[in-house]
């Protein structure tokens, strides 16, 4: 009984944020210079491109049992090369919509748009995030299989 | 290949990192994971010693990756690559991994948590490397000509800099004149001349040198390109035209702010600092006896927090101008704080208060009052060291406002494709490190477009960004990153679906000329066009594009070693 073992301990869930190189890596820095405090749930794997992560590593991620996968880009009319996150955010949709079919809850892959000037704004998706899926619980989907 | 051996460098940054994450728990960590065959700690790793201890660590271990677990790539990244370049080793080869800005900084409060993350991001790093695969750069050429945006003092700074280095510069200014906000002052502190002489001198240079194509009035309409190679459209006159340069200067300035506060726009003898300046320089300022000058004027309030600096510098001149005009003027200047940074200024203000300006100070929950139904007649404030509100008679109220963002920065931002910051202004690559660059490579930035900056400040700043853009117009070549595209053409179909994501149309679907595939339609990159962004690579159905030093391998190791699979 897995489950009964694990309410007991506190529930601290993992969560992979892809930034891009541009604006959400650099505000991922510059809350660092700022010492904003924030969860140590995030850990930051940087592409030149929102655009460049593909939605089977999204899944892969979530399927390896991560708690949660972020994609972090410019805001829209902002990517560095014109229309990165413009696919990002199509694919997005139609990743979440994969997710709830396969059983995964689609609250789990978030999008969100952090420029180089977002410092601010960088932590507190961290938190925001954070918060959503440590409400949410563990991932059971590899269990379920 | 020769099997991976990985050595891993973890930088105590002072106790930047040291202080927070348990470095050396970190480096025993390191030493225990796949393929690692060294692992150390380095007090700072970007020292000279820091770099030695690479270049060794590389010939004494037969290292052939390096991963550096220290700050951010964005500013480090060069330095590193170039350490392992020195000691023999292909310079991707080279992994980062960030646990300052990422981790050690933001999670200061808690030791254990910070040190198990800086631990699994080194794992993440450490996976990635023994993907990494040796790159060769690509050399790309540099239009040998520049283009300074704006013609204020900043703007004919740089401009003048890079003509007198011999290259072709292109000045395009919005106004039918040159100059900038400097034509509207009367005097400028603390030399205390009117600013013709100046402004004259450098219009005149300007106009007359052959290596200068001005373009007034006009904007720029649109920009694509990178660095060496930029198209830019301006609309000059209401034609358009199209220019091409290597390298773009931003120097676009600043405006006044005009304020709704202290009814100003309502009583006509309410003027900004920089109103009072025109009345003077064009001889309309008639009678006045008492003076009163209100400092902060929209600035250092919650909506816009910045000090724009030059503001207290001017009212101290324009008081003690004030004084000078009319020794019996009573002249008061009410402020919350004086920044009067440096001897020079230091001694301006000092100046001003033996001439008989009086200075008061008021809080921003406090704010002075004005009195008076048609014209200001009184200002009400509350002196803080005499513990009580006294009332100035006022027959001229001045206020000092803040230099706010030009409206157009956003418009410009998303052309050339440079962040502007939280208060609108434009925001360089790095804070301190790189002042006068924006991130995007081949654009560069100066005066109070950036900043509030005074005269001097932006004639050095113009210089600067000039002699950083001159790097690449000077050398002629910039290398690019390798990190293009690569098309495998056995496991291409020739689909095309790279070809339609790819926003630079640097693929093309062409008959493959490769010996056995003879006649197959495949996608092939175009280096020179490619902008690395992996697009394709994500798009691709079938895997057979890939993106150098963001490969899927790469990336899916990276993710399997976070969640602990292989």
């Amino acid at each position: 009984m897995p489950d009964i073992k694990e309410v007991q301990t506190e529930f601290k869930p993992k969560i992979l944020a892809f930034c891009c190189n541009w604006c959400a890596y650099a505000g991922a820095d510059l809350a660092g210079v700022s010492r904003f405090q924030m969860p140590t749930n995030v850990r930051v794997i940087r592409v030149m491109c929102s655009g460049r992560v593909p939605p089977e590593l999204v899944i892969r991620a979530l399927a390896n049992g991560l708690d949660g996968v972020m994609i972090l880009g410019c805001h829209p009319g902002d990517c560095h090369y014109s229309e990165g996150n413009y696919l990002t955010r199509r694919r997005a949709h139609v990743l979440k919509r994969l997710l709830s079919y396969i059983g995964i809850e689609p609250e789990r892959f978030q999008l969100r748009w952090v420029s180089a000037a977002e410092g601010a704004k960088f932590s507190a998706v961290v938190k925001e995030a954070t918060d959503k899926i440590t409400a949410l619980g563990p991932n059971r989907w590899v269990d379920k299989k | 290949m020769a099997a991976p051996r990985i050595g891993v460098f973890i930088c105590h940054c002072g106790t930047n990192i040291g202080g927070i994450v348990d470095v050396p728990e970190v480096v025993d960590y390191a030493k225990k994971l796949p393929y690692v065959v060294h692992a150390e700690a380095n007090l700072y790793t970007c020292s000279e010693e820091g770099i030695s201890a690479i270049k060794e660590a590389i010939k004494e271990y037969d290292l052939n990756r390096v991963v550096v677990a220290s700050c951010t790539p964005r500013t480090h990244q060069p330095l590193f690559r170039n350490a392992c370049a020195d000691a023999g080793l292909n310079p991707y080869l080279f992994e980062f991994v960030n646990i300052r800005e990422h981790c050690s900084w933001i999670h200061m409060h808690d030791r254990r948590e910070a040190t198990e993350k800086a631990k699994e991001l080194v794992k993440m790093g450490v996976a990635k490397a023994r993907w990494l695969e040796a790159q060769e750069e690509f050399e790309s050429g540099v239009y040998p000509a520049a283009m300074v945006i704006g013609g204020g003092v900043a703007g004919m700074s740089a401009a003048l800099n890079l003509a007198n280095q011999g290259f072709e510069v292109h000045l395009v200014e919005k106004e039918p004149e040159l100059g900038g906000r400097l034509l509207k002052l009367n005097r400028i502190f603390t030399i205390n001349k009117a600013p013709d002489e100046l402004v004259d001198s450098m219009v005149k240079a300007v106009q007359g040198h052959s290596k200068i194509k001005l373009h007034m009035p006009a904007v720029v309409k649109a920009a694509s390109g990178y660095i060496g190679n930029f198209d830019v459209s301006i609309d000059e006159d209401g034609q358009e035209t199209s220019v091409k340069v290597g390298v773009i200067i931003v120097a676009t300035g600043a405006q006044v702010l005009e304020p709704e506060l202290y009814s100003y726009g309502k009583l006509d003898n309410v003027l900004t600092q920089l109103g009072l300046e025109q009345r003077l320089k064009d001889g309309k300022l008639g009678e006045f006896q008492n003076v009163v000058m209100i400092n902060c004027v929209g600035a250092r309030i919650p909506e816009r927090p910045y000090c724009s600096r030059l503001c207290c510098m001017t009212a101290i001149k324009n008081a003690a101008l004030m004084k000078e005009i009319n020794p019996k003027a009573q002249v008061y200047v009410l402020h919350r704080d004086l920044m009067t940074y440096g001897v020079e200024f230091e001694e301006y203000y000092r100046k001003a208060r033996e001439a008989g300006v009086r200075f008061i100070r008021y809080t921003l929950s406090n704010p002075p009052q004005v009195m008076g139904a048609k014209r200001v007649e009184a200002v009400k404030v509350y002196d803080e060291l005499m513990d009580m509100e006294v009332e100035l008679s006022c027959n001229l109220l001045v206020l000092a406002t803040p230099l706010i963002p030009n409206a157009d920065n956003e418009e410009l931002s998303k052309m050339l494709k440079v962040p502007i910051g939280d208060g609108g202004f434009f925001l360089e690559a790095h804070v301190k490190l790189r002042p006068v660059e924006f991130a995007m490579d081949g654009i560069y930035v100066a005066g109070s477009c950036r900043w509030p900056a005074d005269i001097k400040e932006s004639i050095a700043q113009g210089y600067a960004a000039a002699s950083e853009a001159a790097i690449p117009l000077r050398q002629g070549a910039v290398r690019v990153e390798a990190i293009t595209a690569t098309v495998d053409p056995k496991t291409c179909k020739g689909c095309g679906t790279c070809v339609l994501v790819c926003p630079f149309d640097a693929i093309e679907l062409k008959e493959s000329k490769i010996k056995g595939l003879e006649g197959k339609i495949v996608s092939e990159v175009n280096a020179a066009l490619c902008k690395g962004c992996g697009l394709c690579a994500a798009a691709c159905p079938n895997r057979a594009i890939q993106q150098r030093g963001f490969t899927d391998m790469q990336l899916l190791s990276m993710v399997n070693a976070l969640s602990g699979k292989r």
